[in-house]
């Protein structure tokens, strides 16, 4: 059985200029697998990741057929059970560090909190968690960023920090928004590398979101192209080079080449039909 | 004689009562119309030297020459009308409160150029904007837009030299390719010459004609464009940012 099963999902805004559909109808399956969810900035991926965990604000609203995590119908749960999905068994890894870490706090702290909250540890047992967690992500003296606030960190270290505190509660699903698009790509390699072996060794699904598709192709198993809140393809992605939309392959055109071409670089074709 | 000749060159911050050197003796020199690129990760010096050369880093060795003539640290209005520098994020380096017009007007009143309103809509006309966003905000426009008429502000002063610090890292993928088309014609149409930093080697190779591998500061490796795409790298750290880079998956 599946880990998480969508069907038919919408996500709509009710605006001053009218009903505005950010994601419109859209339906996956996931097993313990990575999953990639790529498209430009609005064509709702995001929407799609945060909606898994009922997490949009009103007047953004959530409609679906049916979203179904390991046996629990999470349009029926109630706003108490989801907060129990939310971490323990669903989490996720936002964008940019330096935005979704709390400012005025150690990282330490921020790591602790959660697991003296809701998992009642002690002092002394949370925090040996907390150095466990920063050592899975491959930090190297994890008692200094224990003791560091978040702007004393590097992008790179403050996502890791981020994964970390995902990853403490063990979860089932792991959704990764952007989770590297802040970072270089030696950082970037070595981030993916980290996730790529937390999905492998505890059996997480993992959903991937990302502009790059050739990242996403690099990373994923399988991979959903969103334009403008549809599906306009899955496939796998070994297969990426033989997209058939050609929504998809302009994605793929559009990045350049080491040593390619040095001719303009195809431009993204919007055909709205695509959409409908 | 290169247009660009840096020699030397070390910066130092004072940082906590520390000296941290940013930049280590690099040197490079980048001709006429030439476009010349720096590629490192974050902290290896590649920003820093952009700002050095406008001094707005404090240069704590060697020298920067510009058209034979050694730099004064503190560049005034006809460095300006020279050079020109597009930053990384748009969403930062646009004022919020300013409308598009007066951010495209401001270094023409500066110095003292007049035509502002043929100036202002020949700049939408050349990076590609509707003229209808004269009188908009930064905020009213996409990521994309807004590097656009960080780009027109760049051009304002009809400069010979644009450096370009991550101009397109904070876009995505589709838009990059319409704003590296965009710089790739106006430096056709005007000649220019780009002294451009990016953290991604593909970037860099569709960009640049030669370019300087950093770390920690330091220049690694400095590359033509034919090395690179050959893979003909000498040093390891070249090689591992080479092999790191996303596009190679398809390459296979």
């Amino acid at each position: 059985m599946s880990l998480l099963s969508v069907k038919n999902l919408r996500v709509t805004f009710d605006t001053e200029a009218g009903v505005v559909e950010a994601v419109r109808g859209v339906s996956f399956d996931l097993g313990r697998e990575r999953l990639g969810i790529v498209g430009e900035s609005g064509s709702g991926k995001t929407m799609t990741g945060r909606a898994v965990l009922r997490l949009i604000r009103p007047p953004g609203r959530i409609a679906a057929d049916s979203m179904v995590f390991d046996g629990q119908d999470l349009m029926q749960a109630s706003e108490r059970e989801m907060r129990a999905l939310r971490g323990p068994r669903i989490a996720m890894v936002m964008q940019d560090p330096k935005y979704s870490l709390n400012p005025v706090m150690k990282v330490g702290a921020q790591l602790v909190e959660g697991l003296r909250q809701r998992d009642r540890l002690s002092r002394t047992d949370a925090h040996a968690k907390a150095i466990a967690a920063l050592e899975a992500v491959q930090i190297r003296d994890p008692d200094r960023v224990m003791e560091a606030y978040p702007h004393e960190l590097s992008g790179g270290m403050g996502q890791r920090v981020m994964i970390a505190m995902m990853l403490i509660p063990n979860p089932d699903l792991l959704i990764a928004d952007e989770p590297t698009s802040a970072l270089d790509v030696t950082v970037q390699a070595e981030v993916l590398a980290i996730l790529d072996n937390l999905v492998k060794t505890r059996g997480m699904g993992l959903i991937f979101i990302s502009h790059d598709l050739r990242l996403v192709a690099r990373f994923c198993d399988r991979v959903l192209v969103m334009y403008k809140g549809r599906v306009v393809e899955e496939l796998a992605a070994r297969d990426l080079l033989a997209a058939r939309h050609p929504y998809t392959q302009g994605l793929l055109n559009c990045l350049p080449r080491i040593g390619g071409p040095r001719q303009p670089l195809p431009g993204l074709d919007r055909n709205a039909d695509w959409a409908v | 004689m290169a247009l660009i000749e840096i020699d030397d060159l070390s910066v130092t911050f004072l940082s906590k009562g520390r000296k941290v050197q940013a930049v280590r003796n690099i040197s490079l020199a980048v001709d006429a119309r030439e476009s010349f690129g720096l590629v490192g990760e974050s902290g290896s010096g590649k920003s820093t030297i952009l700002r050095a050369f406008c001094g707005l880093a404090p240069v704590s060795g060697g020298t920067i020459r510009f058209g034979g003539k050694t730099l004064d640290r503190k560049p005034g209005k006809a460095f300006a009308a020279l050079v020109q520098m597009v930053f990384q994020d748009p969403y930062a380096s646009l004022h919020p409160r300013h409308t598009i017009d007066r951010t495209l007007s401001e270094p023409l009143a500066i110095h003292g150029l007049g035509d502002t309103d043929a100036r202002v809509m020949k700049a939408l006309d050349d990076v590609g904007l509707p003229r209808s966003f004269r009188f908009r905000y930064a905020h009213q426009l996409s990521g994309g837009q807004r590097q656009r008429v960080a780009i027109a502000r760049a051009l304002m002063l009809e400069p010979e030299i644009l450096l370009l610090d991550e101009p397109t890292s904070a876009l995505d993928a589709s838009v990059q390719a319409e704003t590296l088309n965009l710089l790739n014609r106006l430096r056709a149409e005007r000649g220019l010459t780009f002294l451009m930093v990016s953290h991604d080697l593909a970037v860099i190779d569709h960009m640049c004609d030669r370019v300087l591998v950093m770390q920690n500061g330091q220049a690694v490796e400095e590359l033509t464009r034919d090395a690179l795409a050959n893979a003909q790298m000498k040093t390891d750290y070249a090689r591992s940012l080479f092999a790191a880079s996303a596009d190679r998956m398809l390459a296979g």
